[in-house]
């Protein structure tokens, strides 16, 4: 019991130095007494309105996570265009879908980061997201801009894989059928018929003892 | 031109786009034929908006302080806004405000349909 309890507390930590930081900031000036009272009030927040457990388990790649934040910056300033271009386009109604997209993860963050990341994107936005069988319903601006409603669909399960690449465990990778992450590939590959050979020599073996 | 020169150009130049870009935000808004449509407008264009905003009040102010303020705004807006387009969007959906005519594709009320359905024959059943 008290080994969880410490636990708890652990995980609030990262919690509450953000809020102290927000604290600080907000104040303008980083003094002891900001930071005592930032840190008492993010407790304090804490404990009033505790937050879910999210369960991060994954494994934050430095590359993933740069290609998803670098695609994402380029995503933001095409979709502000492609919709201001529609905004500005008098007499033409845009033609919009709104379609499910099963993810491949089922994981509530990857979800959630994912349904996020869309809603910010060219000519998305998440009308609803099925936790239980991790389906987002995607509203689509205007088909004919997406490239179609196939082209639409792909790309949110390119963002998902971006997610993926950038935050998950290979394993969860892997459950989601998804190819390993592709500068690893290239990484593991060397050692990898060795590393193969390894496991599967016994592998093989026991096989053959158990016939 | 020397350097304040140049950055207050660039602040302008950034003030003045970031502002164009919430106005074509609001037309979007009263433009677009229906709530989605409008969601899209209120998210995107606006997003950028004020992240070129900020950007330019950062620079002309020139105090590292403010541009960490000025920071944070943008950081929640990126936060919040997906956020409230999707419970707009999901509230619209509810209360029937969407206009399905104007759809070429609606996946969702067909699912809402087969679900509607289906608890309706477990009703029946029961």
């Amino acid at each position: 019991m008290r080994v969880s309890g410490s636990r708890k507390w652990l995980e609030k930590i990262p919690m509450v130095l953000w809020l102290t930081v927000l604290w600080v900031l907000f104040w303008g000036d980083l003094s002891l007494a900001n930071v005592l009272a930032g840190a008492l009030i993010g407790l304090f927040v804490m404990t009033v309105m505790p937050m879910p457990r999210i369960g991060f388990e994954g494994r934050v790649s430095f590359i993933g996570t740069a290609i998803l934040l670098g695609k994402f910056a380029v995503d933001v300033l095409l979709a502000s265009v492609q919709v201001a271009r529609q905004a500005l386009r008098f007499g033409h109604d845009p033609h919009g879908a709104v379609i499910r997209v099963p993810l491949r993860s089922h994981s509530d963050l990857y979800l959630t980061l994912t349904a996020v990341l869309c809603s910010l994107v060219p000519g998305s936005i998440i009308v609803e997201a099925h936790r239980l069988s991790g389906t987002l319903y995607v509203h689509v601006l205007d088909v004919p801009a997406a490239g179609g409603i196939a082209k639409a669909k792909a790309d949110v399960l390119a963002q998902e894989r971006r997610v993926l690449y950038a935050l998950a465990t290979d394993a969860d990778i892997a459950e989601a059928g998804l190819p390993p992450r592709p500068w690893k590939r290239g990484r593991t590959d060397g050692p990898d018929p060795t590393t193969a050979v390894g496991p599967s020599g016994p592998a093989g073996d026991d096989q053959a003892v158990t016939r | 031109m020397n350097a304040s020169d140049v950055v207050t150009v660039a602040s302008s130049v950034l003030l003045v786009l970031g502002s164009l870009l919430t106005l074509i935000a609001a037309i979007g808004v009263t433009r677009f034929p229906d709530l989605l449509a409008r969601m899209h407008a209120a998210t995107k264009p606006q997003v950028l908006g004020l992240v070129l905003m900020m950007t330019g009040l950062a620079l002309s102010l020139g105090d590292s302080q403010l541009g960490w303020k000025l920071t944070l705004v943008v950081l929640f807006q990126l936060i919040t806004a997906p956020v409230s387009a999707h419970m707009v969007g999901r509230a619209g959906y509810r209360t029937g405000k969407v206009r399905s005519d104007l759809l070429v594709v609606d996946e969702l009320t067909e699912d809402l349909r087969a679900a509607r359905e289906e608890t309706d024959r477990e009703q029946a059943g029961r």
